[in-house]
């Protein structure tokens, strides 16, 4: 076991993926000779050449198409997208091109293209560096959409990130970046890229989160007084892991869902619509949401008023708590 | 009336100030824009680089001890921005990039209020309508698309009153111009033409990447290509920039349509207040640009013409020291906004889930809603 921060766990997973499959290849914008503005593709440049970790020209769409167009001659690109607010240049590549080749061509030509976003807030950033694009991209069928909340599950995801045969959006979230776990670099068991974790055992109300919120949902549930909380880490975005939070909702008959991204129409509406649905008659509180708001993300000086913390996420386990 | 001009050889920068002995260069096609330049100009110009440059270097220690979250520094960009934004008339539109606080100090934006969103305690800081330019834009590509939209009101207008005769310039990077949106504008722009400048500071780096990777060739031979009339000026020569963001504003004025302009320059700095630059280029390089200092340049002339007296020098320095202290008092000062603000202006009229989201807010941190935005 060795102890890293998220970011070099990941880019420790890039190097293990290079090194173990030569149609790995990596491109984006800085990602060489700077090894990325949060230095994720550190010095993977020197290791395997400029042939494989490519410095592209600033143009997210053209990072995009050009990797599709790799991934069509047998390459497995894995391109970086240098801050969330930066994708939707790309979007259409994304969403009318990447997602669609396989159904389109019934199968004959897949796309196994990673596409890596560091998202999130939570860092004193100015525009566009701290948004939470995910269900844009988590509602575009084709495409599959996790993300990371620790060094440890990092490495090994990112690493079947770029096996998958799929198009993955990988979600980094950028403020646990510095944040260390033990990793056991040779490890070879996963959990793959579509389960759920169960993080921490609980009895009187499940809470799930993703990236960057599954800190802060731990943290509620460690300070949460005479609450048993059960944190589930999603991972997966989509697809989801329902049955996860189902077998967990059945024990414990609350649930909370946490995102910064805003309540309205993110995640959180689609697991409580989906869980409802399936424990409707063991639920004993609504699923409630923690969240963004329904604002464009603020100036730095109010992100802390805009993102959940560990403050919103335990009134929103005491209100659901509270119901009888 | 037409401004015609033969397309130059576009490897070579039009350049004005010879940098040797500071001697104007005599150029056919731009001296002409500079028959008004007087001495008192002259100085007016050079205080500008060097007031600039001042609060460029205050800003960066501001951000050092806490004061801004991140700052982008223009140092070695100040001829390219000053020149151009001189260039131009008050009623004339900008839109700008990220770095372009040269540009905004001539429009008479308050240096302060630039600091604002760099501090994070705005999205953007002033009115755009105040001093016809807009605020940062922070993605880069989109508001090169604006400006030739811009253009094309302008033409509208200009059918409803002839006497209509603005014109827009946009500012990007080296890198910018990989963008699709770039290319779009330059089509749009000359499919409509649209009294557009597309002015693009070539500082040699996106970021890491040196412009090689952007382009192979000049980035002005892109203009060529889309029937768009291209100039590549010495870009830390203030007078050549000057001159010939005049040249392609009389141009735009006339109908003769929109002008890349490629303004060869340097960031002497790093990319932000984040960014390590000794990650990839190295101390000979900053030296050769460091020769080619864009204050200094002028400072030629004035030697050259008696015109940097000790007077005037200490007069140059007293004004930037002044402004800097000025800048860092107002920034220190410059309060936290009211949290509840961040359910404003999201739309003309608050929708019942904003309104909602603005009651349990205020709820949360005990905010009294009286008197808040909407
Ligand atoms: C669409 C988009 N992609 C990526 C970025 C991140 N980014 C900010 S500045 C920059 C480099 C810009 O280089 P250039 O256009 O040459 O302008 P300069 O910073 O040199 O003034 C990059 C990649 C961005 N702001 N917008
Ligand atoms: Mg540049």
């Amino acid at each position: 076991m060795t102890t890293l921060t998220m970011a070099k766990a990941l880019n420790e997973g890039l190097r293990r993926s290079l090194g173990d499959d030569d149609r790995v290849m990596v491109m984006g914008e800085d990602v060489g000779r700077l090894g990325g503005v949060f230095r994720v593709t550190d010095s993977l440049q020197s290791e395997f050449g400029a042939d494989r970790v490519i410095d592209t020209p600033l143009a997210e769409s053209g990072i995009i198409g050009t990797a599709i167009g790799l991934a069509i001659r047998g390459y497995r690109p894995v391109c970086e997208i240098q801050f969330d607010g930066f994708i939707y240049p790309a979007f259409d590549q994304i969403v009318s091109q990447l997602a669609k080749i396989r159904h389109r061509t019934d199968g004959a030509v897949s796309v196994p293209l990673t596409i890596r976003v560091p998202f999130g807030g939570g860092i004193g950033a100015v525009e566009h560096h701290s948004e939470s694009p995910e269900a844009y991209f988590a509602q575009t069928a084709g495409l599959r959409v996790v993300s990371c909340s620790s060094a440890d599950d990092a490495y090994s995801m990112i690493q079947d990130a770029i096996r998958s045969d799929d198009p993955v959006l990988f979600f980094e979230p950028k403020r646990r970046y510095w944040d260390k776990a033990e990793v056991d670099l040779d490890g070879v068991t996963s959990l793959g890229l579509e389960t759920a974790r169960v993080l921490r055992e609980g009895t009187d109300i499940t809470v799930v989160a993703y990236g960057p919120m599954v800190a802060t949902a731990l943290a509620a549930a460690n300070e949460a007084e005479g609450t048993s909380v059960e944190v589930i880490d999603l991972r997966s975005l989509s697809p989801i892991d329902f049955d996860t939070i189902e077998r967990s909702v059945l024990k414990t008959h609350r649930l909370v869902v946490v995102h910064e991204a805003s309540v309205f129409l993110g995640l959180g509406a689609e697991i409580a619509a989906r869980i409802t649905e399936r424990c409707f008659f063991q639920l004993e509180a609504p699923v409630l949401r923690v969240g963004g708001y329904a604002t464009p993300y603020p100036a730095s000086k109010l992100e802390q008023y805009f993102l959940p913390d560990v403050d919103r996420v335990l009134d929103t386990i005491e209100r659901s708590m509270a119901v009888e | 009336m037409s401004i015609t001009a033969p397309q130059r050889d576009l490897f070579e920068q039009v350049a004005i100030i010879d940098p040797e002995s500071g001697e104007l260069i005599d150029d056919e096609i731009y001296s002409p824009y500079l028959a008004d330049i007087g001495d008192t100009d002259l100085r007016e110009i050079y205080r500008d680089l060097v007031v600039v440059r001042r609060l460029d270097a205050e800003a960066t220690a501001l951000q050092r001890q806490g004061q801004l979250g991140l700052w982008a520094p223009l140092a070695g960009q100040e001829a390219a921005q000053i020149g151009s934004a001189r260039g131009l008339r008050p009623s004339d539109f900008v839109f700008p990039s990220y770095r372009e606080h040269g540009v905004a100090y001539v429009r008479g934006v308050d240096p302060a209020v630039v600091l604002r969103m760099w501090r994070g305690t705005t999205l953007a800081g002033w009115n755009p309508r105040d001093v016809n330019m807009m605020t940062p834009a922070i993605v880069i590509g989109p508001h090169m698309l604006f400006a030739v939209g811009y253009g094309m009101g302008i033409l509208r207008d200009k059918t409803l009153n002839s006497a209509v005769d603005d014109i827009v310039i946009a500012y990007c990077g080296d890198g910018g111009t990989s963008q699709g949106d770039f290319s779009e504008a330059l089509g749009f722009a000359a499919s409509f033409r649209t009294p557009t400048v597309f002015f693009v500071q070539n500082n040699q780096y996106a970021i890491s990447s040196p412009v090689g990777i952007q382009a192979t060739v000049p980035i002005v031979q892109r203009a060529a290509g889309f029937g768009v009339h291209g100039i590549r000026v010495d870009g830390n020569d203030v007078l050549a920039v000057l001159a010939v963001t005049r040249h392609a504003a009389e141009r735009a004025r006339a109908g003769d349509g929109p002008t890349l302009i490629e303004a060869v320059t340097y960031r002497m700095g790093p990319h932000t207040t984040s960014d390590d630059p000794t990650r990839y280029r190295d101390a000979a390089e900053l030296e050769f640009w460091r020769q080619r200092d864009p204050i200094d340049r002028l400072r030629l002339v004035l030697d050259r013409r008696g015109l940097a007296d000790q007077e005037f020098l200490a007069s140059v320095d007293e004004t930037a020291d002044r402004y800097a202290a000025e800048v860092r008092e107002a920034c220190i000062a410059t309060p936290d906004p009211d949290p509840i603000s961040l359910f404003d202006n999201v739309y003309a009229t608050e929708t019942a889930l904003l309104a909602e989201e603005r009651t349990d807010f205020a709820d949360l941190h005990g905010l009294d809603l009286q008197g808040s935005g909407e």
